[in-house]
């Protein structure tokens, strides 16, 4: 009894800033804006697949970047000398102490027409390049705003890893790639899944970074739900029902990657 | 140089962190015999076990595998296994996968990887706990995990790295007869580290003292409890009287004011020496017939014996006998001819 009496404040919590939200969510993407029952909002959808689609994808390619970075980083940090890697740690952490818009501006003169990558490969004679307001300019903004969410939960599993168990598979006959894929990835599976989740997440929901460095035609969901909230077409029903959709895409994206992780985690 | 030799280091030099670990370390391991580097921590056993392994790259100096030199070939190719000091079990594998990472690794066909992991599990004892999760095993079994799976490749050399460091005593015993009797039964070669003497003294067929980078003294473990070279040696290998002494002639010495008859010849007349007297060597006789006489300071039962601490003359004197005498007590100390190891006197300090 004692137990329960003690959860209440978090229930509470929970009901409110989750539950009854998601209740709304829901009740929206379901009505017309008379309140009648429909699923006229949920089946219109058809016809964004196409930014859907785009969304998925891009935020798969920036999730995909940002572990391929991000492991390496992540590993040499571990090995480093524990006062070196208070340091690194917090120039990691630096850039984010800094507004979010404030640095995708910065992004946006960089990649302009006239910007100062252009005028440096100028330089050499190359360009000018179309960087900006493309898919490209997208994923970068994607990579660079999220990265440091997928180093610090490597960083935090890889600092755990015996480093006589990277020896002892040397010992063992494996060559560099051997170690990591049989010894070194398989270790850091909890980190993987979670700096995963917490890239992918951000990245399919994100909605400024496609605005300021895709243009126009980078649309993403999170831009077409602002528009339906906020912006010129004001449909609230039909912004429900895309919000509502684009969790489940998140939660079925995450199902796979999160479904053996507790085994693991309990393990290292 | 021995014929039999396997491995053969020559003029190790190795440097951390601009110290001087191993300085022009020279040695050559026996194919199948029982090497232990003993030593203090800080002394460069691990060191020496991490050159031969490729784990610790010399500075200068080679390292010699059947005769072909091995300095700059990376663990992964060197034909030797080793036992880690934590045994460094994949924490992702059950046992047998541990037992068999390295089998699976080069592809051996399944049948035959299941044969030879079962084999191992079977010679360190642990037949039946294939399936179980290394974290549910105990420090010994993990141990015993650890020495199936460097084993599980048929190396020539296997390197252990003080491995029964974190086992409770009764359990490092009888891991210690055990260790020997797989070297003894798969007759290859081991390198084994430890601080512990009375470890290296049961399982080894040689025994490295070292200190300070420095080989002190190799020998059987015979050699090295009679006849340490220096005090050193003589000091670490067990609790020993060491006083100075001086050489009056062929077999005889004098020391703590008392001329003794000793086997040791060849120093020069009236040398000044060091002498080394087991503490268990020393036979306790009444006061008037000792050729020494001191007062008890304090007993100390041991279990098997009793250790005593005796006030001669300025000198203390430690012994060990299987007989108490009484604190305060004056007693007689003899010490046979044979029981008197005379060593050159250090150079240094």
């Amino acid at each position: 009894m004692k137990s329960k009496l003690g959860a209440s404040p978090y229930l509470v919590w929970m009901v409110a800033f989750v539950a009854v939200p998601l209740a709304i969510v829901v009740y929206f993407a379901f009505t017309t804006k008379d309140g009648a029952f429909t699923l006229e909002n949920i089946m219109g959808l058809g016809a964004y697949t196409t930014v859907f689609a785009r969304g998925i994808l891009q935020a798969m390619l920036a999730t995909a970047i940002c572990l391929v970075v991000a492991f390496p980083i992540g590993f040499f940090l571990s090995r480093m000398a524990p006062a070196h890697q208070k340091m690194m740690q917090m120039l990691i952490m630096l850039p984010m102490w800094m507004n979010f818009l404030l640095r995708t501006y910065a992004w946006m003169t960089l990649l302009e027409r006239n910007g100062l990558i252009n005028r440096f490969l100028g330089l050499f004679g190359i360009g000018p390049l179309q960087m900006i307001n493309t898919g490209g300019a997208v994923v970068l903004g994607m990579v660079y705003n999220y990265l440091p969410f997928m180093i610090l939960p490597l960083y935090t599993i890889m600092v755990k890893i015996d480093p006589s168990v990277i020896e002892a598979a040397q010992d063992l006959g494996c060559n560099v790639f051997h170690v990591l894929g049989k010894v070194l990835v398989p270790l850091a599976m909890p980190g993987i899944t979670t700096g995963i989740t917490m890239v992918f997440v951000p990245s399919i929901s994100t909605f400024i970074i496609s605005r300021m460095l895709g243009g126009g035609a980078n649309l993403l969901p999170g831009d077409l739900i602002e528009l339906q909230f906020l912006g010129n077409s004001y449909n609230y029903n039909l912004g429900s029902a895309m919000a509502l959709v684009l969790m489940v895409i998140v939660l079925l994206c995450m199902s796979f990657t999160t479904a053996d992780t507790e085994e693991m985690e309990a393990m290292v | 140089m021995a014929e039999d030799r396997i491995i053969a280091l020559k003029d190790i030099v190795v440097d951390y962190d601009g110290e001087r670990v191993l300085d022009g370390l020279c040695l050559d391991i026996r194919d199948k015999e029982f090497m232990t580097f003993l030593g203090p921590s800080g002394c460069g056993k691990t060191t020496t076990l991490r050159v031969i392994g490729g784990f610790a790259e010399p500075k200068s100096g080679q390292v010699f595998f059947d005769g072909r030199d091995i300095t700059r070939l990376p663990p992964y190719k060197r034909q030797l296994n080793t036992v880690f000091q934590k045994y460094a079990l994949f924490p992702h594998l059950n046992v047998f996968e541990n037992v068999a990472f390295a089998l699976r690794l080069r592809k051996v066909e399944d049948r035959e990887v299941k044969r030879r992991a079962l084999e191992m599990l079977e010679l360190v004892g642990l037949k039946g706990f294939e399936r179980r999760n290394i974290a549910t095993l105990s420090g010994g079994q993990q141990q015993r995990v650890a020495i199936a799976r460097a084993l599980v490749n048929q190396p020539r050399v296997l390197l252990l790295d003080e491995p029964l460091g974190a086992l409770d005593l009764k359990l490092r015993k009888e891991m210690q007869i055990e260790l020997k009797r797989i070297q003894q039964s798969l007759e290859i070669t081991f390198v084994y580290v430890t601080h512990d003497q009375e470890e290296a003294l049961t399982m080894s067929d040689t025994v490295v003292v070292m200190k300070g980078g420095a080989i002190q003294q190799i020998g059987t473990p015979q050699d090295i409890y009679n006849e340490p070279k220096n005090a050193f040696v003589a000091d670490f290998i067990g609790a020993s009287n060491i006083i100075d002494g001086i050489m009056l002639k062929d077999f005889l010495v004098e020391f703590a004011g008392q001329e003794f008859v000793c086997v040791d010849k060849g120093f020069a007349a009236r040398e000044i020496v060091q002498v080394v007297v087991r503490p268990e060597d020393i036979q306790i006789v009444p006061a008037i017939q000792g050729q020494l006489t001191g007062l008890v300071e304090n007993v100390i039962f041991k279990g098997v014996h009793y250790e005593m601490h005796v006030r001669q003359a300025g000198y203390e004197w430690i012994i060990h006998s299987t007989q108490a005498a009484q604190v305060g007590e004056l007693i007689g100390m003899c010490i046979g001819p044979d029981e008197i190891h005379i060593m050159k006197r250090e150079q240094e300090g």
